[in-house]
């Protein structure tokens, strides 16, 4: 007895609707992009600079009772938002737990920190059983800083990863994989700005490893592209494609499959601190899978590739990194 | 075929062992910890008899990864030191010399002063003939430049001349600056008695401060984020108005009970912080807290001489521009010892006969950043951690044998291993866990069988073509290669990106996502096909159901 996901031996037909897909993906990206101008992102205080603190209270408590507590201190722009854990829903012991946000007050360290003493002390006073789960304060110099990092990493990914596949491949693949890159990237920013759930340093290593998984899959549905492509000369492209995606299919479901069961689990039960970065992931693992199948492989077919692979390589499939 | 040499199985089996050996005390770990406490200390051997239960093994391998501080609780802050405070010091120091070389060529130069400038690195002495200005550098180079060549003298404007320190001369000060305020800080942090602290510098003008445990970052900005810096001035007038221009020789201080009040002092302080020898909290005759100080020899004598010759008059205590007190002396006071008395509570008093003993910071600081995780939700994040890896490792080891049987179960073997390995080589680089990291970890568990599901599926697609079992599981393995190190060295590429450029969570996580890729594929790959090798080697199946 087997878990079989799939048919021994499938035959889809991946590029009779590839245009449909391709369509649906411009479309995606353009309203990621509309989204984008129109919501902008959440920006968590490492990107924006202020203050954020974490806290627990005993159930009386509400977001309009925190407010109102801080009215007084005059800290300017502030956020209180209620969070849910789903997995303390499931053990069926809610607790309740705020997000306070505050923005960046005026002068020197000293009255940062004075702020954040005072407003603690505020909360301990105006709240039933409050404890101060995290607390962090960013400048808005070391946020400047760490956005202008973080587009300088997801770039230079992406440019490594365009020179690899490149010299591993040619260069029909390597702008293929990249342009799936852009796709997955440019959409996990769209949903984050459509849902507006908040975008800090950890969904840009989340998008790094986007990154890296995506090009996990394309890389693997290339590889076997390049195979076939020395195996059957005289077949046309897009059936040496559709061939390539088919025989990969399996793997590509299973992995995507494991990966997203531990990623599952993650979401669930692995706490409030990296939600939003699970989340980040599981819609990268699935848009991901759906780019190196249909994006990647679409780019390639209107490229054309290179079909006398013979005359290099001729012993093992891969292995040259001249090419 | 699928034989190994002894000494390739050697090499599989050997690090894979050790995996595992090193891993084991992770299951014990708050007892190891305690363990590795006591024995750093020196505890263990003269207290042994008396340690009960027996914590942990002499024999037993006792390395851990360390818990970062979003998983055991603690405070994290990022400083800048202000490094150019320091130039804006010591280049007041060539001033009288400047003046005592102008004065010698007055006839050319005419009447010159000093000039309060924005540029703070720098001297500003404004000539009053400006055709002389170009005698004067000369003439200054030659003084100054021939007993220390460090300064660099131009001419700024048309009648100024501008000294600064050259460029090389700066990178020794903030050198200097930067050894003193890590000193500095590192005495004012293990005064304070925390666990382990860590203080590092980052880049060329910052300070990393991270105290595990409990506290908070705004506790230990209290305690670092003081310059602490002490004088002890003569008071001219007792109240003035804080608007009032200090004249030449004096600076308008404001009062630290009321910062709406300010004395005039004279500007030239009688003794400093720095000749401190010890501060302690005490309390004065009222029984209410105070710190209480001791001066060194030189220190001491100019106190009790400056105190014998002024009874009566009041004496400003001044930390951080700020007047702590300012009483009138009473009596002579000999041997340098004295006793600060002002508005403290306890816990202010303490704070301030730390930094008084720790001694002044060189320059400012600046907080860049500032975090704290309550020790609650450590012990949350470790426990959801916890849970979140169990449940995702039992699900992929359900589901890879549900999907190849046997050979999930080989997969299964690798994948713990795996697990195992990626704690151990962190444990032995003291590398440090944090929330991301175990995310890392958790991704790993799901993408390491990538390689092995590659592998399988393969092998099924060799025996489709009618080969031989084994020839199918060799061609499996051999054809899978290719695109397991494709695939695994692009996701490497985005680690070490991760790792070169992150800061905080991203640094973590990409530390995990790393050693796991490398371990990954030594287990799925070599592991497994060493298992199925020796699997064949007893059962010598004829058919295989993948």
């Amino acid at each position: 007895m087997r878990l079989r996901l799939l048919p021994q031996n499938t035959s889809i037909n991946f590029f009779g609707k590839s245009r449909y897909a391709i369509w649906l993906s411009i479309l995606a990206v353009l309203i990621s992009f509309v989204f984008y101008l129109i919501n902008g992102l959440n920006y968590g205080i490492d990107f924006r600079g202020g203050t954020m603190l974490m806290i627990k209270t005993s159930n009386s408590s509400s977001v309009s009772e925190i407010r109102k507590s801080l009215n007084n201190l005059e800290l300017g722009d502030t956020v209180v938002t209620k969070i849910s854990d789903p997995s303390d829903t499931l053990i069926g012991n809610p607790k309740q737990m705020f997000l306070i946000k505050i923005e960046q007050q005026e002068g020197n360290a000293e009255v940062q920190n004075n702020m954040i003493i005072d407003v603690k002390k505020t909360l301990s006073n105006n709240l039933n059983e409050v404890s101060f789960l995290q607390t962090e304060s960013v400048g808005s110099k070391i946020s400047g800083e760490l956005v202008q990092k973080a587009i300088l990493a997801v770039c230079l990914a992406v440019f490594a990863v365009l020179f690899y596949i490149w010299i591993r491949f040619e260069w029909q693949f390597s702008l293929g994989a990249v342009i799936a890159l852009v796709h997955d990237v440019l959409i996990t920013i769209g949903i984050f700005s459509i849902i507006g759930l908040e975008f800090n340093l950890s969904i840009i290593a989340a998008l790094l490893t986007i990154v890296g998984y995506s090009l996990n899959d394309t890389v693997i549905v290339f590889d076997r592209i390049r195979e076939n492509l020395k195996k059957y000369q005289s077949v046309e492209l897009l059936e040496v494609l559709n061939k390539s995606i088919n025989e990969t299919l399996s793997r590509t479901i299973i992995t995507s499959l494991t990966t997203l069961l531990a990623l599952l689990a993650l979401f669930i039960f692995g706490g409030e601190v990296i939600r939003g970065f699970t989340f980040a992931m599981i819609w990268g693992v699935l848009i991901g899978t759906y780019s190196s199948i249909f994006i990647a492989s679409s780019i390639l077919l209107k490229l054309g590739v290179k079909r006398d692979w013979s005359n290099k390589n001729s012993g093992n499939p891969g292995t040259n990194f001249d090419e | 075929m699928l034989k190994f040499p002894l000494w390739k199985i050697l090499l599989i089996v050997v690090p894979c062992l050790w995996g595992i050996y090193s891993f084991s005390p992770h299951f014990f770990y708050s007892q190891v910890e305690k363990y590795n406490d006591l024995n750093k200390s020196g505890l263990v051997k003269t207290q042994k008899p008396l340690l009960e239960p027996q914590l942990w093994y002499d024999w037993a391998p006792s390395d851990l990864v360390n818990l970062g501080l979003d998983l055991r609780g603690g405070a994290h802050v990022l400083v800048e030191v202000n490094l150019e405070d320091v130039y804006s010091e010591r280049i007041q120091n060539f001033w009288p010399e400047i003046r005592k070389n102008l004065r010698t060529i007055r006839n050319e130069v005419g009447s010159f002063s000093q000039e309060d400038s924005a540029l703070n690195d720098s001297l500003i002495i404004t000539i009053g003939k400006k055709e002389g200005i170009e005698k004067a550098i000369s003439f200054l180079n030659k003084e100054l430049s021939s007993k220390n060549n460090i300064l660099e003298i131009l001419r700024f404007e048309d009648n100024k001349i501008k000294v600064s320190f050259d460029e090389q001369e700066k990178r020794k000060i903030d050198n200097q600056t930067m050894d003193q305020s890590l000193e500095i800080i590192r005495r004012r942090v293990d005064e304070a008695g925390t666990r382990e602290p860590t203080i590092q510098k980052q880049g060329s003008r910052r300070i990393l401060i991270q105290v595990p445990g409990l506290g908070s970052a705004e506790e230990l900005l209290q305690l670092i984020g003081k310059t602490a810096k002490l004088t002890f001035h003569p008071v001219i007038k007792n109240s003035v108005s804080c608007e009032k221009k200090p004249t030449i020789t004096t600076i308008i201080v404001e009062n630290f009970d009321d910062i709406n009040n300010c004395l005039e002092l004279e500007k030239k302080f009688v003794v400093s912080g720095s000749q401190l020898t010890n501060a302690q909290p005490s309390f004065d005759q009222n029984n209410r807290p105070a710190v209480s100080f001791q001066f060194n020899p030189v220190g001491g004598r100019k106190f009790g001489e400056y105190t014998k010759n002024n009874i009566g008059n009041p004496f400003a205590i001044v930390l951080d521009k700020q007047v702590i007190s300012a009483p009138i002396i009473q009596s002579y006071i000999p041997g340098g010892a004295g006793i600060i008395t002002g508005n403290f509570s306890v816990d202010e008093s303490n704070r301030l006969a730390i930094l008084l003993r720790a001694g002044a910071l060189p320059a400012a600081i600046q907080v860049l950043e500032q975090r704290t995780v309550g020790p609650e939700l450590g012990a949350d994040s470790i426990k959801s951690g916890k849970i979140a890896a169990i449940i995702a490792g039992i699900l992929v080891l359900l589901f890879m044998i549900a999907s190849y049987g046997l050979f999930g179960l080989f997969a299964n073997v690798g994948l713990i291993v795996n697990i195992a390995l990626i704690f151990s080589i962190m444990a032995y680089f003291a590398a440090t866990l944090t929330l991301p990291g175990i995310a890392g970890i958790v991704l790993t568990i799901g993408m390491a069988v990538d390689a092995n599901v590659l592998i399988f599926e393969r092998i099924k697609e060799e025996i489709k073509t009618n080969k031989s079992l084994y020839r199918a599981i060799e061609l499996g393995y051999e054809k899978a290669l290719t695109s397991i190190i494709d695939a695994n060295v692009t996701t490497f590429i985005a680690a070490v990106i991760l790792f070169s450029l992150g800061s905080g969570p991203i640094k973590g996580f990409s530390v995990t996502l790393g050693i796991g890729i490398m371990t990954s594929v030594f287990t799925a790959v070599y592991l497994t096909r060493l298992l199925i090798s020796i699997y064949f080697g007893f059962k010598k199946p004829k058919i295989l159901n993948l």
